[in-house]
């Protein structure tokens, strides 16, 4: 079977990309992205600030399970209706360096739409250790499982 | 100290990734993988030497010639690497491909 979304991020190298096919029209992948309440849906995040522009910024705020916050923000650097972004990403309060993504709109047929998100380290490193993040969720999971699981062991 | 190699490092060759795909549709001698690049046969025979260290290539010897197989149980090391975050992403999109269907059909 074919994956829908393709990632690669070879060794060695300081980017990755990501890319996918929607089965939706290019003007509504492009609506995704820049329509806050929209925004807000898919990527479960607020978004407190979006300005949709060249030299405009952007600022979202995502609360996880346990009640924290975490900030992300960036400046839009460059931005073509339907057809592309570029911006850059930054996650607040992490070792990660600000990361620059160049966001590829494109029409498939009039009903289909692929994405490319070119994702630029400063360093090999850090591409590494993003690519290492969802493991880390991955572990995180297992332990408040586990957690659960020893709690209601203990009750019984 | 010689520094191990790993998968990564010799996925990051297109020649060596040339010579994976070539291999993984049947057992190759050294000579007719080299067959396939303008290069010299040493060239190719080093990228041979470096997927071989790392395991991704495996050697059986039939009679006076080597052949070298593809290891693909070796090469999931690559895909396990990725898949997390890959899977992670591929959830943030069928979400936003299932919110905006949602919308298209309100508006």
């Amino acid at each position: 079977m074919e994956l829908k979304t393709k990632v690669s991020g070879e060794e060695g190298s300081q980017q990755i990309i990501i890319s996918r096919e929607f089965d939706l029209p290019v003007k509504q992948l492009f609506k995704a992205y820049t329509e806050p309440e929209l925004i807000e849906q898919w990527m479960d995040t607020k978004v407190l600030k979006l300005e949709n522009k060249r030299h405009g910024s952007f600022q979202f705020e995502t609360t996880d399970s346990k009640g924290n916050k975490h900030g992300f923000n960036g400046t839009i650097h460059d931005l073509v209706e339907n057809q592309k972004i570029t911006r850059t990403f930054e996650i607040e309060c992490t070792n990660f360096p600000v990361q620059l993504e160049f966001i590829d709109f494109e029409e498939v047929t009039p009903d289909t739409s692929k994405l490319t998100m070119r994702i630029v380290f400063r360093a090999t490193q850090d591409k590494d250790n993003m690519l290492n993040i969802p493991f880390e969720q991955g572990i995180n999971k297992a332990y408040d499982r586990l957690q659960k699981i020893c709690d209601k062991l203990l009750n019984i | 100290m010689k520094t191990r190699r790993d998968v990564f490092q010799a996925i990051a060759d297109p020649t060596r990734r040339t010579i994976l795909s070539l291999v993984a549709v049947g057992a190759m001698t050294p000579g007719a993988i080299a067959d396939n690049f303008d290069s010299k046969r040493q060239t190719i025979s080093k990228h041979i030497q470096i997927l071989t260290e790392c395991e991704l290539l495996t050697q059986e010897q039939s009679g006076r010639e080597i052949r070298y197989h593809f290891n693909p149980s070796k090469m999931k090391e690559v895909n396990d690497y990725i898949e997390p975050f890959r899977k992670l992403w591929d959830n943030k999109f069928d979400k936003l491909e299932a919110v905006m269907k949602n919308h298209q059909s309100k508006s």
